[in-house]
């Protein structure tokens, strides 16, 4: 391995050296990742019938049923409604705590951080499953015990309803926001809320004119997050909404493994996915020109 | 000393027990004495535990998920190191290209990576096999890998190789004495993340999964979709519980905010 000391572009003679350490990698992601992805755009013009299986013309009858077809347009807005509510409670819920934690002592904090940051790597199934223990019908252990209480006559409904699947949604998902608050909140420097404060200010208006302005970076990009994997989780949908409330992923997966209409399946992930890359890659745009100072 | 106010500090108190009590109670359930769904009250059993052991799916599952996740974070750490290097000591044409294509799994939804995969291995005849399921978690956990190994390796001191360099050493005792070790904590938390990832991915293998080749997760929801009873809690607090003993190690070398800071599973 040659070592260049010097700072600046490398000499001619190397450039092939990192396309030569790059190269298993990216033979890998060119088979395995491009091609499959082209295969899925091309896969959702073919044409499907229940004799004949995937016929690979170029039709564009999918798109069609997917705009105008009044079935497919409650499923998409279902899946964005239901990602704008997560994305809406991850903000009131996560960037508070954010906050909270940033003032708490470090023993504390890494406590808490690993508390709160743990499940993400914990299943999703099992901390899915958590929530259908709770809260699922007559059996569900808070149901129970509200009923024994006589707080309420009759289960909660959460199972197979819409705000289950946002509750459970958002428990996923709000330590993504957590972190990226948490993230924007440690640049801050704690001299700034106290000169704010030492000069008279009500915590309130600290709070407001010092430490939102700085969070707001970390709240956007982490809603942008939030709402991407709040819009095409599947799991999670899959297991509080059952086979009859259905998103666009769980549509998907109807398509290609009960359905068998394959071409109209991927038609339906290619939408989700350029829907997406849409939505993010706008919003990006808009947050690091509007904080472009923030960033640098 | 926390400086949190009494609203604050119980509004905290709400949020973690949010975080935590859908876990808990998973991990409660799976003691039941009971045949159904029950929080152990006055016994605590270990017969759902047990249980496990006369559901063969689930056995098999679990070995084919710990030897999927260990297989593909090991491919995934082996392309990922000459790739960080790659990427964090060349300036060459086509390089932001390059890390994002690399990353690209981390913003492309699983489903529809699921999607692909199932209609490529099949075009390719390798549907419905464990070597399909190996290259397609290869390429899901190797954003994870990469992104630590790269960490590591931008925070090189050059000025080390360089001596061992002008001692004499050659391109590849140079890697294997003075570059590996230096990079070798970035690949072993990278090789940790790779796992759990690996381990807990269930929407893109869903699709790709077949009775012969699954997963635990997989097998997880299905039995999930069908019913809920105590043997899928008692599964699940094994799941969690091979998770926290990661999460543990994982906090310990690396610190569990700066691994995760980034972007997410599902």
């Amino acid at each position: 391995m040659v070592a260049d000391p010097r700072p600046g572009p490398l000499p001619r003679e190397t450039e092939y050296r990192p396309w030569l350490l790059s190269a298993p990698a990216l033979a890998l992601f060119a088979a395995i990742v491009v091609v499959p992805l082209a295969m899925t755009v091309a896969l959702s013009f073919h044409d499907f019938s229940t004799m004949g299986g995937i016929k690979p013309v170029f039709i564009l009858k999918n798109w069609h049923d997917l705009f105008t077809d009044e079935y497919f347009r409650e499923m998409f807005g279902r899946t964005v409604r239901i990602a704008l509510w997560v994305t809406a409670i991850c903000i009131v819920v996560g960037a508070p705590e954010a906050y909270i934690l940033s003032r708490m002592s470090a023993r504390w904090r890494g406590i808490f951080l690993f508390v709160i940051l743990g499940p993400l790597l914990i299943s999703v199934v099992a901390r899915t499953l958590g929530w259908a223990l709770l809260f699922g019908g007559a059996t569900g252990v808070v149901n129970q015990a509200l009923m024994k209480l006589h707080v309420i006559a009759r289960p909660l409904p959460f199972m197979f309803t819409e705000t289950g699947m946002v509750v459970a949604l958002a428990h996923v998902l709000v330590p993504f926001m957590v972190l990226s608050v948490w993230a924007a909140l440690q640049r801050l420097d704690p001299q700034v809320e106290n000169a704010a404060l030492s000069l008279g200010a009500p915590h309130w208006t600290v709070l407001r004119r010092v430490v939102l302005p700085q969070a707001m970076p970390g709240v956007l990009s982490g809603a942008i997050l939030v709402f991407s994997l709040a819009a095409s989780a599947f799991a999670t949908p899959a297991i509080i909404g059952g086979r009859r409330l259905k998103v666009a992923s769980t549509l998907a997966y109807d398509e290609f493994l009960n359905t068998l209409n394959w071409p109209l399946g991927a038609a339906v992930a290619v939408l989700l996915l350029a829907g997406l890359v849409v939505v993010v890659l706008g919003a990006n745009r808009w947050v690091e020109k509007r904080y472009a100072g923030v960033f640098e | 000393m926390s400086r949190n106010g009494p609203v604050a500090l119980t509004f905290h108190a709400a949020f973690v027990t949010f975080m935590v009590a859908p876990i808990a109670i998973v991990c409660l359930v799976a003691f039941t004495p009971e045949g159904f769904l029950s929080i152990p009250t006055t016994e605590w059993s270990l017969r759902w535990f047990r249980a496990i052991a006369r559901y063969p799916e689930f056995v098999e599952a679990f070995w084919s998920s710990l030897i999927l996740g260990a297989a593909s974070s090991v491919v995934a750490i082996a392309l990922s190191v000459p790739a960080a290097l790659a990427v964090s000591r060349h300036r060459f044409r086509g390089r932001d290209a390059v890390t994002a294509l690399f990353l690209s799994p981390l913003m492309i939804p699983h489903v529809v990576l699921g999607i692909a995969f199932l209609r490529f291995f099949t075009q390719v005849g390798i549907g419905g096999t464990f070597t399909g399921l190996l290259l397609a978690h290869v390429v899901i956990v190797f954003p994870f890998a990469l992104r630590l190994v790269l960490a590591s390796a931008v925070g090189l001191d050059r000025a080390l190789e360089n001596a061992a360099i002008s001692l004499g050493a050659d391109g590849f005792t140079v890697f294997r004495r003075i570059t590996l070790p230096l990079i070798l904590p970035g690949v072993a938390s990278g090789w940790m993340l790779a796992f759990i990832q690996s381990f807990d991915e269930v929407t893109m293998t869903v699709f790709i999964a077949t009775p012969g080749a699954s997963t635990l997760p997989v097998r997880m929801f299905l039995y999930i979709q069908d019913n809920i009873d105590p043997l899928v809690a008692s599964v699940s607090a094994v799941v969690i519980a091979i998770t926290i003993v990661f999460m543990l190690l994982l906090d310990r070398l690396y610190g569990l905010d700066r691994l995760l800071s980034g972007k997410g599973t599902d």
